[in-house]
């Protein structure tokens, strides 16, 4: 593996100039002999690699969306070094051989580390309890029926119990199906667009029912992408009075609005869907006073054929990897709201806290994870650049501020645009 | 003058301007329509195309008689019949009518925004003749044509409509129009049938049936779409009928020389009674034939506007 040696990065935290030298794919105070790479990082600044705790890989199953190599490596140009990729692939993620194929996949095509989490549920039916142990076993590093919700209070208690067997983390998407069988975010525009709507009590009454469950069991849970006021309200307060509960939304919750779909543009069409600017402010304020543990992607790669078409019929999701980084500095930093390194945290300690990881430092002998950014350059991000297989994205042709410009992945160089 | 969009994609895309000059240009078409000559030449040499996802009686043949009194080549497609029906995408179906020198598409669909979404991938100019619960244009056009007729303006009257609120595409397209036109306009309908925010397009929202309806110029009648009913949004039809029509009592809390509307097809007992339907404030019928005026003007207008871009 290569000696590699980064000079005159700024280092996000401190802000100071440091040099930084990775052998062996970890961080070392200095090589055992000369650097075979000199990487130098003038005007650029240096992060842990960022840490995806919420994203969609496709495969295997759904290979002609993504796949586990064209996936990481929009992974990496997104300046993430570790990903965990959601089990609704076909076959399900529910059994130890499923595991192993995608870390063995992994192992010899992905740009960044790849983390599995395993379906709660066999076949994400929602009704029996997945082999979670011998999928521990294998690698798994949660357990999640996402895309839908964990189907019933009973199956939710039972995950939990036996979760917490293994110390698994479970993580819920929280939606109430029996009142969200729409299109948008159920509202004024939804009504004048004709649309079906998905109502914000939809997340909130589930998001109650699961940490009423966890304060019962006294065990945690994760709640996935938040996107409502009153859901982070419910949150802030379980919070407060002791409750395990830890959650994360995504970027387009705090940057974008229901009033994107009045084009009836599919790549503005996710699930949850874009809310109001009440509740993208409030999405704000909970990164801000820490009620939002995480900042995920929700990487959800579609076909064209999937997305060209009618809005209700048009599937559910957007690409975020290559993203998230600048929306996030965009949005959050530049705006004033939320500070660099409280934002880095939500994309890199936080996640790697919450699943166990071990990753998301800059410290010695840790895993050489790095983004290196600039963080004064503007960009249009394009269709031309976009390194996944998918380009469902609502940001082409928005202009970012933070561009990355280096990633690097146990020691490898996996993103690099300054040669 | 004139339209400035290539397509009639709702009347959220319309100015009062527009709304205005096709009430007055359908006034001259049914002039024409009611002549013994129905012939016109005003599109001698182009092509209008009906593609219909869902089924229609009086929109279609309107249409498609409009375009052949105007001289027009007619065509329609519905998904029976068609390679819709060998699973087809509506992109492909619609970029096939265009590929043949199709000047205009008349599209009927379940999807709302799916006129819009193909708008800007066809060179042919798009009418929404109804997109699932988003517009009904052109219906709402010969509604305000009707009232027109009979009053002279549409400023200033006042309007109740009633039904099934939630899955209507003509309410919407009727509180879009009448608001912009400066009247004003109170719908009620079971709660459950009540969108959230209809308020927020510029109606007010009743308690009851009666309530709207009081003091009315007109009072339109809404189709219950028991085939787009996934759930029960109430509990039975005779229930319905009997707090929810419009009978001859609630109609005469509207003002006595009232004029009743509904846009067809109507399920007689439900929304209202056959006496209703038939009694002489009820103009449904004159609106079928207005809907062939409405529609001619329509044609008349996009086809003018698309002459002009050809010499320009």
């Amino acid at each position: 593996m290569k000696r590699i040696e980064i000079k005159n990065a700024k280092h996000y935290c401190s802000g100071e100039k440091i040099t930084v030298y990775i052998e062996n794919g970890v961080f070392t105070d200095k090589l055992t002999g000369d650097a075979d790479e000199i990487i130098d990082a003038e005007g650029l600044t240096l992060f842990p690699g960022l840490i995806d705790m919420h994203c969609h890989l496709r495969e295997p199953g759904f290979e002609y969306r993504e796949d586990i190599k064209s996936g990481t490596a929009s992974a990496a140009k997104g300046g993430f070094t570790s990903v965990c990729c959601m089990p609704n692939t076909n076959p399900v993620c529910d059994n130890a051989a499923v595991v192993e194929g995608i870390l063995r996949k992994a192992d010899q095509v992905a740009s960044c580390h790849v983390y599995p989490i395993g379906a709660a549920s066999k076949k994400l039916e929602g009704k029996e309890i997945s082999e979670m142990g011998l999928m521990k076993e294998a690698g798994i590093v949660a357990v999640s029926d996402d895309g839908k919700p964990i189907a019933t209070a009973n199956l939710l208690k039972k995950v939990l119990e036996y979760a917490s067997d293994f110390d698994l983390p479970v993580l819920n998407h929280c939606e109430e199906l029996s009142i969200a069988e729409g299109a948008m975010n159920e509202g004024a525009i939804s009504t004048a667009l004709g649309l079906r709507g998905i109502p914000a009590i939809a997340e909130e009454i589930m998001i109650s029912r699961d940490i009423q469950t966890a304060e019962y069991l006294d065990m945690p849970i994760h709640i996935c992408h938040v996107s409502t006021k009153k859901g982070i309200e419910i949150i802030r307060q379980a919070k407060k009075r002791g409750v395990k509960v830890t959650c994360e939304t995504c970027p387009h919750y705090f940057s974008l609005t229901e009033e994107a779909c009045q084009t009836y543009d599919t790549n503005f069409k996710m699930n949850p869907p874009l809310r109001t600017e009440e509740d993208r402010l409030a999405v704000i304020e909970g990164i801000k006073d820490g009620t939002i543990d995480c900042i995920v992607t929700d990487h959800a790669p579609h076909h064209i054929d999937e997305k060209d078409i009618e809005f209700s019929l048009a599937n559910n999701g957007i690409i975020g990897f290559e993203t998230a980084f600048a929306v996030g500095y965009t949005y959050l930093v530049k705006t004033g709201e939320v500070s660099l390194i409280d934002m880095i945290k939500t994309m890199t300690e936080n996640p790697s806290r919450i699943l166990n990881l071990g990753r998301g430092s800059l410290g010695k002998d840790m895993s050489a994870d790095v983004m290196l950014a600039d963080l004064s350059q503007e960009f249009v991000y394009t269709k031309e650049e976009i390194r996944s297989k998918a380009a469902n994205s609502p940001y082409i042709g928005t202009k970012l501020t933070g561009r990355v410009k280096l990633t690097i992945a146990g020691g490898k160089i996996t993103y690099d645009e300054l040669r | 003058m004139g339209l400035r969009n290539k397509d009639l994609l709702g009347l959220k895309q319309l100015t009062a301007e527009e709304i205005m000059e096709i009430l007055d240009t359908a006034k001259m078409m049914k002039m024409v329509l009611t002549s013994g000559n129905k012939k016109t030449s005003h599109l001698q040499g182009k092509s209008v195309v009906t593609l219909f996802y869902e089924n229609s009686t009086r929109t279609r043949l309107s249409f498609e008689l409009a375009s052949k009194y105007m001289g027009s080549a007619s065509a329609n497609i519905t998904t029976s019949g068609s390679s819709v029906n060998k699973g087809e995408s509506l992109l492909d179906t619609a970029r096939t009518i265009d590929m043949m020198a199709t000047d205009i598409i008349i599209m009927r669909h379940s999807q709302s925004g799916a006129p819009h979404y193909l708008a800007p991938r066809v060179k042919a100019s798009i009418v929404n003749a109804g997109d699932g619960m988003n517009e009904h244009p052109t219906q709402a056009l010969l509604d305000m044509f009707t009232l027109y007729e009979k009053y002279g303006h549409i400023d200033g009257l006042k309007v109740a409509i009633c039904g099934d609120l939630y899955h209507s595409r003509v309410v919407r397209s009727n509180v879009i129009g009448l608001t912009k036109l400066g009247a004003t306009v109170s719908v009620a309908g079971p709660r459950t049938m009540v969108p959230v925010g209809l308020d927020k397009m510029g109606c007010t929202v009743c308690r009851s049936v009666s309530e709207a309806v009081k003091d009315a110029d007109a009072v339109m009648g809404l189709r219950v779409q028991l085939e787009r009913q996934q759930k029960s949004l109430f509990p039975s039809v005779a229930e319905y009928a009997r707090f929810y029509s419009i009978n001859e009592d609630v109609l005469k809390l509207a003002k006595p020389d009232a004029y009743l509307l509904h846009p067809g097809p109507c399920n007689h007992g439900v929304e209202l009674p056959t006496s209703v339907y038939d009694c002489p404030q009820s103009v449904i019928n004159e609106q079928v034939t207005n809907g062939v005026a409405v529609r001619m003007a329509v044609l008349y207008l996009l086809m003018a506007r698309r002459n002009q871009n050809e010499k320009n």
